[in-house]
């Protein structure tokens, strides 16, 4: 249990938000054109990093939106918080 | 075997003092080189250099692990066996290890405590009792014993449930398999250890695995943190580390780990004599031979290595806990803990061959991989050692997630993902 400053909100107790998995997964341009392989690749895959590792969040039990967060999955700290759409920061 | 337990050797070692077991696994320095080496001595890990060993003649072989033993989600699971799953590749996998768990004391001459006390899994609306009963006419269909019971019924075999149906989450029923029960879940990973050192496994411990080297398209070998080892087939048994290892052999899954929590009272008389259930409250609960309750919660939503997990899944679990057992209510609650789960999109396990020739993976069991350890161990050794899978465990490939051709257990399986 960590808090996260919601880029909107501010600091909140992470209860009121919901992991949405794996950041910058970008979705297929020409789904059509996907090979079987492409498509496991897009859907299912994931880095699942143990250290640094970019997600996303929603802040579901308040202003509903997403962010992205920057944390270290090996103890849960948070690196950076910044909004979809931006560039990650650099850490 | 050298060293066989019985009421001999238990009456002459008591004659000693006790001084004079002999250890039960030697503490080897890694070779040069392996036929295989098992990343992970879990239970899972074990049990697959275990039957390498015994039905493989595969003996030149290792275990590494990167802390002690069984000290992974070995030691952190809640020890439930059941194989009443829903569908049959499911249920072929999940009751081949139930029919092992049957007779593992005496194969391994090991007490591994199994204890066949039921497993009863309960509905609180209407849609958890079409669920149930359509899972328990599939467990039928596949021979696996499983019966519906009614609101009474569970009573009746659970008294200190409480089904008043005034509460939030009333019980209305629930299915019960009578086969599935509970294991000591030290004592297979202990079992499993003695009987594969025995056969000549080498099982080394506090050595993490580093880097795999890679020749092209098969494997070479393991950098480890006792040195280089070189081997030509890995079988990669490491649960929620899964994934770390397979960036290092630069392979990706479809994995997220997360923790998973559970906790255990102070131990009291006997209270509950079977295991129960609730998937719709995330809650689970049986006895130890100790005396303790053994309760289970849910998983974090969120990626996490931390082994520890949120207050607030307690909290929900223990809420549920209280609402169906009020007599639990002033229990005082003695250790709490959390272990990393590796879960799969279908929430079902990758016992696979993976692109990278000489390179097995056996992961993704999720929130309940201890019931089915002996099974995977020796289905996984069927892979490793013939490169194909047995019939039970094909389509538990990796190739699934580009087919389509998912196990999906999630919600299915009888217990919360």
């Amino acid at each position: 249990m960590f808090v996260i400053n919601c880029p909107y909100c501010g600091e909140r107790d992470q209860q009121e938000f919901k992991a949405g998995g794996e950041a910058h997964i970008e979705r297929p341009k020409q789904p059509t054109e996907l090979s079987d392989d492409e498509w496991a690749e897009y859907l299912f895959m994931r880095k699942n990093i143990k250290g640094i590792q970019y997600e996303r969040w929603n802040h579901a039990h308040g202003c509903r939106k997403w962010f992205n967060m920057i944390r270290d999955t090996s103890n849960d700290e948070i690196k950076a918080i910044y909004k979809m759409g931006e560039k990650p920061p650099s850490i | 075997m050298g060293n066989k337990y019985s009421v001999f050797s238990l009456i002459k070692n008591a004659l000693s003092y006790h001084e004079n077991w002999q250890r039960a696994w030697k503490d080897p320095a890694p070779k040069k080189e392996y036929d295989a080496v098992i990343v992970g001595g879990g239970g899972h890990g074990l049990a697959t250099a275990y039957y390498l060993a015994k039905k493989h003649n595969m003996k030149n072989i290792a275990v590494v692990e990167k802390g002690w033993i069984g000290g992974g989600n070995t030691g952190r699971n809640t020890t439930i066996i059941r194989s009443n799953y829903l569908w049959d590749a499911s249920a072929g996998l999940y009751d081949h290890a139930l029919k092992i768990w049957e007779g593992l004391s005496q194969e391994l001459n090991y007490n591994v405590m199994f204890s066949q006390r039921g497993v009863m899994n309960l509905a609180h609306n209407l849609q958890d009792v079409r669920d149930l009963k359509r899972r328990t006419h599939a467990n039928r269909l596949n021979g696996i014993d499983a019966v519906y019971l009614s609101t009474e019924e569970v009573k009746k075999f659970c008294p200190i449930i409480n089904t008043s149906q005034d509460i939030r989450y009333p019980v209305l029923g629930g299915t019960l398999q009578r086969r599935a029960g509970t294991a000591r879940h030290d004592a297979v990973a202990w079992g499993y250890a003695r009987g594969a050192d025995e056969m000549g496994v080498d099982i080394i411990q506090n050595c993490e695995v580093k880097g795999i080297k890679r020749n092209g398209d098969s494997v070479e070998g393991l950098e480890t943190t006792k040195g280089f080892i070189k081997t030509k087939k890995i079988g990669v048994v490491a649960a929620g580390h899964s994934s770390v290892i397979a960036n290092m052999a630069g392979i990706r899954l479809p994995l997220e780990s997360k923790p998973l929590q559970a906790l255990v009272s102070e131990p009291v008389k006997p209270i509950i004599d079977t295991v129960v259930m609730s998937n719709a409250v995330h809650a689970y609960v049986s006895q130890s031979d100790k005396g303790e309750l053994v309760i289970g919660a849910g998983t974090d939503d969120y990626v996490s290595y931390t082994q520890k997990g949120s207050h607030q899944i307690v909290e929900g679990t223990l809420n549920a806990i209280l609402e169906l057992y009020p007599i639990f209510s002033r229990m005082r609650m003695l250790r709490q803990w959390g272990g990393i789960v590796d879960i799969c999109p279908d929430a079902s396990p990758i016992l696979s061959k993976t692109s990278i020739k000489g390179l097995y993976f056996n992961c993704g069991w999720g929130t309940g991989g201890f019931k089915a350890t002996p099974g995977s161990g020796d289905l996984f050794a069927h892979t490793i050692a013939n490169d194909e899978p047995h019939k039970l465990n094909a389509a538990f490939n990796l190739n699934r997630f580009v087919s389509g051709d998912l196990v999906d257990e999630h919600g299915a399986a009888a217990v919360a993902h």
